[in-house]
């Protein structure tokens, strides 16, 4: 205020004269000024708006564009995997469903709870999301919910406005008719992670409500199922509320792929392991296709879809059963006395007579030391070998040919040997000889190896698959190769590997074994015009010290194994039949007995069936489901979250079975194993619903 | 436009339709714009708009007949009143446990902050020109008017009202610059100003107050906010391109992009739809109507008249200036409307008072020739 003071006595002291004129013109002159900025500002203004609608133009017109127009791909329909009649196997169905984007969430936490309360989710499955979310990668889209039902898909519709990041889509979801009957085999499909992203910069793997195919066939078929992505270009709101439609492309469905599998045999099979844990496989004779590769139990796709929830993968993983193991391909088992009928037709190449005779004694002298039989049978021959299952005849003749010799037999029909089939992985497994050995132990082979390998022992591992192959070669003589899809060739046929007065003498032992005085008398097939011929196997998995095979905790009782082939004169299918822990091969030739029966007469299979699982209660998939309430119900709440992804599960699922192999390779080949004295003892099945708390898997998880 | 030319009756052919005409397209083009703006209907923007300025220009002839003397006689008493008002907004703010701008008398809503705009020109106007001669360059020249217009200014700020209160200050300002005070003070005043900001900011406000300051002077503070605005509504203008998307295609106003498509942003609303001939036809009628009030202004018999013509010219630039420098991103947010084109009932009743002030003065021109005895 003082400097206004001082500016105003300055201004007295040598003001000019003021008079009414002189303020007159100071008004006109001001004025015009003034005139004159305001008429250089409307300049400047008029040059602004030219700058912006001329020269950036162009830009703008994109941003408008851009904010106006919101491009969705639509994901393509996957294509569907078809049995070989053509019926479903993987299907997609109409669904409604919500997923989240986690970099547009504001509170990540709170809107899981406020979609968990809309939908009705429960608590593990909220938990589950949050981890979920936590170690996402933002962009991505996670799925919340899918299956929800028109009045969900509406109450949460009508709340989009302020609830940012959260998309609720119509669209498909996979659907597998036959859920855990197929699990191993078809796989499920998934969200695409980040690593898989990274391979594959597609836009529509991002896309929410989009799935890749995470195992099985539906990760192998891929590409060929993927399809191509839709778009639709839509007007929205700032407030992404979507005025209408501009332009929509319709997406193309992915093409099918058609299988080898008979889907009803496949169900059949599946639910006729019913309690045990093990794996059935059927393939044709005439073509190598492959119609059935059951592997139980199992896990349902249908639910996994949304990824592995941590209740449920922690069920599973109680289960000593491992049900996240396809047991086809990645089950290793010593094959036991299954390898019988190949390795007398080892002899026969090396000239041994089928005439010739042996004694059994309760056992045979091999070199210096004695080595036992699981029964006395006196004179034996080669079909008495087989049918009775004689194991000294084994351990004499492989000693006289040399076991190198048998090996290279077990190689010829399948053992030891990857197949070109579209899986994700198969195990090899084990031929046992000196010169693995030397490799492997860095020990010579031993008389006892012999001994032990002649009769499907020791070191020797094949999957249920490979078993499979070497019963279709030895029935049909023939080099056949398996198939998995309709659209490859058959391969093999050319090959003819064994003479047919051979193929002929091991048809007719093995069909003694089901229908002559052999060791599966219970496995006849019910019909008088078929009959299937067969051999048992009994796999000791540890040592007689530890454990008979037949009692005591399940993980040490024995592996009961068949192989089969039907009809007996002119082999159409062969397969065989793994039951893990099944204390003896009678837990598995009833199976493959009833599978067969299934096979020429599906009626009389299904009655057999119905009454069993009225027994077991319910079918396998019922069964699973009713297993999962009452574990959900019992420990969901103690279950911590799992971070792990999927892809982490499944490597850790096949590395334990690699080791699992190999310690039964440790446990049982170091030494001669002394055969069971009962093979065909029927061991009772694990319980179904509760895990004894003692035998749970004592490692950690991590 | 001389009077009595015949067919056409002398109070019709008296107005001055140079600026009556361009400003009637103006409030039409405006009404098209908030047409579209409203969705593409008359409702609720368009209707309402061309209502109210009916209304109002009704009252701007009226305000356009008043007598100077009657003008004069009521200028320090409608000063007062308004003066009240803004306490009694203050008051009821203070009250009711939040700020308010707005009086409801019962049968209108009144925001006193904008009828202060045009009081305040007539009031230093008529102090100015009451004003000896001698004394311009005095202290009372300065004080008085710092007085009359620091009040409502530092009561319309504390509502608070950034832009309102400039408006405010602006108007008085130009009438003091026209009234002839030195050069000098208006140069050293914004020196001060410009030293005793941080002053005031740091030692006389409130934090809560500093915040408000803080959050006008730097919108992208609020980063969904105003910065936010500004994006869109270059958008909205640089895609209309030259001629624009047309009437009811805008698809950053029909889709909630930009803010306020009827109210601060309707030049950009504008503009997407009309383009560049669009925007140039606004700024021409602008500038018509501005070089209008400036001539009148000169024209001007006496000091009175001058000095009010000159500041309502002031109030009506100042809103369409810093409106249309906000909508084309080169001044910060704050809440101007566009004359004649913006939804609102205030600045209507603002701009059409000004408007009937600068009419009034142009009869008063008329009737008593350049070069009278009136000092």
């Amino acid at each position: 205020m003082k400097r206004f003071f001082t500016l105003k006595t300055g201004v007295k002291r040598r003001g000019p004269l003021v008079n009414a004129s002189s303020l007159k013109n100071t008004f006109d002159r001001r004025a015009v000024v003034i005139g004159g900025i305001q008429g250089g500002v409307g300049v400047l203004l008029a040059l602004r708006m030219g700058y912006l609608s001329i020269f950036e133009s162009e830009k703008y017109r994109l941003e408008s564009e851009s904010n106006r127009v919101n491009l969705t791909l639509i994901p393509p329909r996957r294509g569907w995997i078809l049995d070989r009649n053509g019926a479903p196997l993987a299907s997609n169905r109409a669904d409604f469903r919500v997923d989240v984007i986690p970099e547009r969430l504001a509170e990540p936490e709170a809107m899981i709870d406020r979609l968990g309360e809309l939908l009705d989710l429960n608590d593990a499955r909220i938990a589950d999301l949050k981890t979920e979310i936590a170690a996402s990668r933002g962009f991505a889209p996670i799925e919340i919910a899918s299956g929800l039902d028109y009045e969900q898909f509406a109450a949460l519709s009508v709340r989009l406005p302020d609830m940012q990041g959260v998309v609720p889509q119509r669209g498909f979801s996979r659907f597998y008719p036959t859920a855990s009957s197929v699990g191993h085999l078809i796989g499920y499909v998934g969200p695409a992670n980040a690593e898989e992203y990274e391979e594959d910069r597609n836009p529509i793997l991002i896309t929410p409500g989009y799935k890749i195919g995470k195992d099985g066939l539906e990760k192998q078929f891929e590409q060929r199922l993927r399809g191509v992505p839709g778009a639709r270009r839509v007007e929205v709101t700032a407030g992404g509320r979507i005025v209408r439609d501009l332009e929509t492309r319709d997406d193309i469905q992915g093409d099918p792929v058609r299988l080898t599998i008979d889907g009803p045999l496949q169900d059949y099979a599946a639910r006729r392991i019913g309690l045990e844990s093990g794996s059935v496989v059927v393939m044709d004779c005439t073509t190598g296709d492959l119609l059935c590769m059951a592997s139980m139990p199992s896990f349902d796709p249908n639910s996994f879809s949304d990824g592995i929830g941590s209740v449920e993968y922690s069920m599973l993983r109680d289960d000593q059963r491992v049900p996240l193991r396809n047991k086809v391909l990645k089950g290793l088992y010593p094959p036991g006395s299954t390898v019988k009928p190949m390795h007398c037709m080892a002899f026969l190449q090396a000239g041994v007579s089928p005439e010739e005779t042996i004694t059994c004694g309760g056992g045979r002298r091999i070199g210096n030391r004695f080595f036992n039989c699981w029964s006395n049978h006196g004179r034996v021959d080669m079909a008495k070998a087989i049918y009775q299952s004689c194991d000294s005849y084994f351990y004499h003749f492989a000693q006289q040919i040399g076991f190198d010799r048998v090996a290279a037999m077990a190689r010829t029909c399948g053992m030891g040997q990857e197949f070109p089939l579209p899986v994700t992985s198969q195990f090899y497994g084990t031929v046992p000889t000196s010169e693995w050995k030397f490799n492997k132990f860095g020990r010579e082979w031993q008389p006892y190896d012999t001994v032990n390998a002649s009769i499907g022992q020791g070191y020797y591992l094949a999957s249920p698959l490979q078993l499979a192959v070497t019963s279709a070669r030895l029935a049909s003589g023939r080099h056949v190769m398996p198939r998995l899809t309709l659209d490859t060739e058959p391969e093999g046929f050319d090959q003819v590997d064994f003479s047919s007065d051979h193929v002929e003498m091991i048809r007719r032992a093995m069909s003694d074994v089901v229908n002559g005085p052999g060791t599966a008398g219970r496995g006849r097939l019910p019909f008088d015009d078929i009959q299937m011929a067969g051999k048992t196997g009994t796999a000791q998995v540890v040592s007689l010290s530890v454990s008979d095979g037949r009692s005591g905790p399940w993980k040490y009782r024995d592996h009961g194994l068949f192989t089969f082939f039907a009809p007996v004169d002119n082999p159409r299918y062969a397969g065989a039949v793994v039951i893990e822990h099944g204390g003896g091969s009678g837990a598995a030739y009833p199976i493959a007995r009833d599978v067969m029966t299934f096979m020429f007469d599906p009626a009389k299979g299904l009655e057999a069936l119905r009454a069993l699982e009225e027994q077991w209660g319910g079918t396998a998939q019922q069964r699973l489901e009713r297993r999962y309430a009452a574990y959900a119900a019992e420990r969901g709440e103690t279950v911590p979250p799992s971070t792990r992804r999927d892809e982490a599960i499944f490597d850790r699922v096949e590395a334990e079975a690699r080791l699992e192999a190999e310690q039964t390779q440790e446990s049982v080949g170091e030494d001669f194993v002394a055969p069971r004295t009962n093979q065909t003892a029927v061991g009772t099945p694990p319980p179904d619903s509760a895990v004894p708390a003692g035998t749970q898997d004592a490692e950690s998880d991590e | 436009m001389s009077a009595g030319r015949g067919i056409i009756p002398d109070p019709i052919a008296r107005q001055p339709w140079g600026m009556l005409i361009p400003l009637f397209m103006l409030v039409a083009f405006g009404a098209a714009v908030l047409y579209s703006a409203g969705g593409g209907g008359w409702d609720p923007y368009a209707s309402q708009h061309v209502i109210r300025f009916v209304v109002f220009l009704i009252m701007a002839s009226i305000i356009a007949s008043l007598p100077r003397d009657f003008v004069k006689l009521m200028t320090y008493p409608a000063y007062v009143v308004v003066l009240i008002m803004l306490f009694a907004v203050e008051l009821m703010g203070a009250l009711r446990g939040g700020s308010q701008r707005w009086l409801d008398l019962g049968f209108m809503v009144l925001q006193p902050s904008e009828l202060m705009k045009p009081v305040i020109v007539v009031t230093l106007a008529h102090f100015y020109a009451a004003l000896p001669v001698g004394l311009i360059g005095g202290w009372r020249a300065l004080l008085v008017p710092a007085v009359f217009i620091g009040m409502p200014v530092g009561l319309v700020l504390l509502q608070p009202d950034l832009g309102t209160s400039l408006a405010i200050a602006f108007g008085g300002a130009v009438v003091m610059l026209l009234a002839g005070l030195p050069l000098r003070w208006f140069i050293g005043g914004g020196v001060a100003a410009a030293a005793l900001a941080p002053v005031v900011f740091f030692f006389g406000l409130q934090e809560y107050q500093q915040r408000r300051v803080l959050t006008m002077f730097n919108p992208e503070a609020d980063a969904l906010g105003a910065g936010y605005h500004i994006t869109q509504s270059k958008i909205a203008i640089g895609s209309g391109g030259i001629f624009g998307k047309g009437f009811n295609n805008g698809s950053q106003s029909h889709l909630q992009y930009l803010p306020e498509p009827q109210t601060d942003f309707v030049f950009a609303t504008m503009a997407e739809e009309w383009g560049l001939i669009g925007g140039l036809f606004v700024l021409a009628v602008f500038s018509i109507i501005l070089r209008w009030g400036l001539k009148v202004a000169r024209d001007s018999r006496d000091r009175f008249s001058a000095l009010l013509a000159g500041g309502m010219v002031a109030v009506i630039f100042f809103y369409v200036a810093v409106n249309l420098l906000m909508v084309m991103g080169m001044a910060p947010v704050v809440g101007i409307p566009l004359p004649f084109m913006s939804h609102g009932g205030s600045s209507m009743l603002t701009n059409m008072i000004c408007i009937g002030a600068l009419m009034m003065v142009n009869s008063w021109n008329r009737k008593a020739p350049r070069g009278g005895l009136t000092s």
